[in-house]
């Protein structure tokens, strides 16, 4: 696929310039050009008014033959003997995969040393077959050790789907195999469709792009891998058409687990490891646990911000217990800044710092637009503030109109019982 | 030692600072400058540190892009870097991470022996982290990503790789292939007499042909994966107001909300 300018359509009005995130459109003369850091990405082609950018469709399909492959396999990742959370959401994603594409089997990869313990906790949250690969060579992760018995396994059983988690291992691995075996992958997806309907309700759903070209009917079975892309500014589907295994890695906490049945019963196929000690060019001295250390503003998952709502510097003190109860960092606005509060650093906003947490939550800020330009993009915003006007109610997901100073110490004190409030509220729900 | 390493460096257009148009939920890419990746910084800092310790160093920045790639080349060399090739073809355009490591992998052959590659974990605007370890992959070489710290022991690299909840102690030998995080180090800048001497510099172009890459090797027609739709992700409509008869509630029904997102 690739993206043309039909030239008796351009005038040469440049909007596809300003549309396209990767600087690909040079003008030659009165003439669009698309330059060679082109993805293909489609974003200019609703900028032209004048029609005049088309995207060329795969020539006529080459014929490869990918009946062989079949099943969806998960690498279900685990450290010290312990799963990721990541590896049993995969599964369940796997199982609703498997439903959409017909029936096939949602496969665990395990990977490690001594790793019977697990097995039984894998059919239990969707595992219909799980592959064992035991060696004592395998027992901590090495990219040369397990993309060595990854491939040979995938090789051999030849799954259709192949998904890892988007942790630091998961990103090590996936991409080594994937090369070895010549096929595409993509990086930290955060959603998955093979059902071409499906796709269409999620895109009418969630943006404003046109559908009406698409099927819901569809006999595609291609998986549909949807990620953020340009700094999560633009969204973008990739397919993987003409390769097996279609490969990617998700992000952890966006796919749902399966309800465990521990009733659930698997087959189990060992797999022996062709390997040896000269395949693992590195060696792993020390594994070390640590606690995390105070991240900065700009990859903090939680910020807790504090604005001129809070009255008085001492204010701070209670964001800070907040933060420090939530796992959070502590930010502010430009008005709790000036009045020499807090220190600059802890700025949030155009001329501070940028942010894109999982959960902002905004103390006592009403929401200049300066404010908001920093942090909109937050993939979840609290507002709690006492004027129901405030402006940054309007981009709140969640507002509480209320005194901080009573509901912050409530949110400290239950923080910690979320889940158990969480599962009597489902339980009283059913 | 005299170590020949070479870092792989990409042009980014800086993606903090793209801003959405609220109306029509688009991009807004006017006055958006085009940056040295940030970890691809860490990446050649890391490198110039050992520079400064073994004088004899030999550092090569590589880049694929389009012509205008040139300019992060020559803040690559004003920061201290010996020499610098930009790998640039129309044939080349739209390759995926596959195809693009096939291209690096083919450059990095034509530059020759190398000890240490280093490169940036991801860039920006794709944010795959994917490049790195398909090169390695290609030259038949072992990797560490996610790098913070860097010591040469003997013959062989001691590096601290990060996790989630901690760390690893990862000793390789050379050559290798790693890849830098914002915490491996602080990058330098560029020095007056450094920018004097880049723009003096010559910098070769290799085309695919140069390269001697095969067609089918990279490019957007090559490229195993594609991009099949694209959008802006929907605009934030007005939220839930949480209600309740005291404070405890109120924090209560946000707890639980948070937990059924999975954002807690």
């Amino acid at each position: 696929m690739a993206i043309k300018v039909i030239n008796d359509k351009c005038k040469g009005c440049k909007l596809c310039i300003k549309a396209c995130p990767f600087d690909a459109i040079d003008m030659a003369g009165k003439l669009a050009v698309i330059n060679e850091a082109c993805t293909a990405c489609g974003q200019c082609i609703p900028a032209c008014p004048f029609d005049a950018i088309e995207k060329c469709e795969e020539r006529a399909a080459e014929i490869v033959d990918l009946s062989a492959y079949k099943d969806v396999w998960v690498f279900v990742e685990q450290r010290a003997g312990k799963l990721m959370n990541v590896a049993l959401e995969l599964l369940g994603e796997g199982n609703k995969l498997s439903r959409e594409i017909g029936d096939r089997n949602v496969c665990a990869l395990l990977i490690g040393h001594k790793t019977d313990h697990l097995i039984p906790e894998l059919y239990a949250c969707g595992a219909d077959v799980v592959y064992q690969i035991d060696d004592p060579l395998l027992e901590k992760y090495t990219t040369d050790g397990y993309t060595k018995v990854m491939t040979d396994a995938i090789r051999e059983y030849k799954p259709e789907i192949v998904l890892f988690g988007a942790t630091h291992i998961g990103r090590d691995l996936a991409p080594r195999v994937a090369a070895r075996l010549d096929t595409g992958l993509t990086a930290d997806c955060t959603r998955l469709d093979v059902n071409t309907g499906n796709y269409i309700q999620y895109l009418n759903k969630c943006t404003t792009l046109d559908t009406s070209s698409l099927d819901p009917n569809s006999e595609d079975k291609n998986l549909k891998q949807t990620r953020p892309a340009f700094g999560g500014n633009i969204m973008a589907t990739i397919l993987c058409p003409k390769h097996r295994p279609q490969m990617a890695t998700v992000r952890p906490g966006v796919m749902q687990k399966l309800e465990r049945d521990e009733t659930k019963q698997g087959i189990l196929i060992k797999v022996e490891p062709a390997i040896v000690r000269a395949d693992i060019r590195t060696e792993v001295l020390e594994v070390v646990k640590a606690a995390k250390e105070l991240v900065s503003l700009t990859d903090a998952e939680i910020i807790c911000s504090g604005g001129r709502g809070l009255g008085d510097p001492s204010g701070f003190e209670l964001i800070t217990e907040f933060a420090h109860a939530v796992g959070g960092v502590v930010g502010s606005s430009r008005a709790a800044v000036d009045a020499g509060w807090i220190d600059h650093s802890h700025q949030v906003g155009q001329t501070g710092t940028t942010v894109k947490p999982k959960i902002y939550f905004a103390c006592g800020i009403s929401g200049a637009i300066q404010h908001l330009a920093g942090m909109q993009t937050s993939d979840l915003i609290i507002a709690i503030n006492k004027d129901p006007e405030a402006p940054i109610f309007e981009v709140a997901d969640y507002g509480i109109v209320g005194d901080l100073y009573k509901v912050i110490p409530c949110l400290i004190e239950e923080w910690g019982n979320a889940e158990s409030l969480f599962d009597a509220c489902s339980k009283t729900a059913m | 030692m005299a170590l020949k390493i070479i870092v792989c460096a990409k042009q980014v257009p800086d993606t903090n600072e793209v801003k959405i148009d609220p109306v029509k939920n688009t991009l807004i890419r006017d006055g958006v400058p085009s940056i040295l990746n940030h970890d691809d910084a860490n990446a050649l800092e890391e490198a110039l540190r050992i520079k400064d310790l073994y004088k004899d160093t030999h550092i090569t920045v590589l880049t694929m892009g389009p012509p205008q790639a040139k300019d992060m080349l020559i803040e690559c060399l004003a920061m201290g870097a010996d020499e610098a090739i930009l790998a640039s073809d129309r044939a080349l355009g739209g390759s995926d991470t596959w195809a693009t490591s096939n291209a690096l992998a083919a450059a990095i052959r034509k530059i020759g022996e190398f000890d240490i590659i280093f490169a940036g974990r991801q860039a920006i605007d794709g944010d795959t982290a994917q490049v790195g370890p398909q090169i390695a992959e290609k030259l038949d070489i072992p990797q560490v990503t996610y790098v913070t710290e860097f010591e040469i022991v003997d013959k062989d690299i001691i590096v601290k790789r990060a996790l989630e909840d901690g760390y690893e102690k990862i000793k390789i030998g050379m050559p290798c292939m790693l890849t830098a995080i914002k915490e491996l180090n602080e990058p330098r800048y560029m020095h007056i007499g450094g920018i004097y001497e880049a723009t003096k510099k010559e910098i070769p172009v290799w085309g695919a042909a140069a390269l001697g890459v095969d067609l089918t090797e990279v490019g957007l027609e090559s490229s195993p994966t594609n991009v099949f739709r694209s959008f802006s992700p929907a605009a934030k409509g007005k939220g839930i107001m949480l209600e309740g008869d005291c404070d405890k509630d109120v924090a209560k029904a946000l707890l639980i909300r948070l937990k059924e997102k999975h954002a807690i």
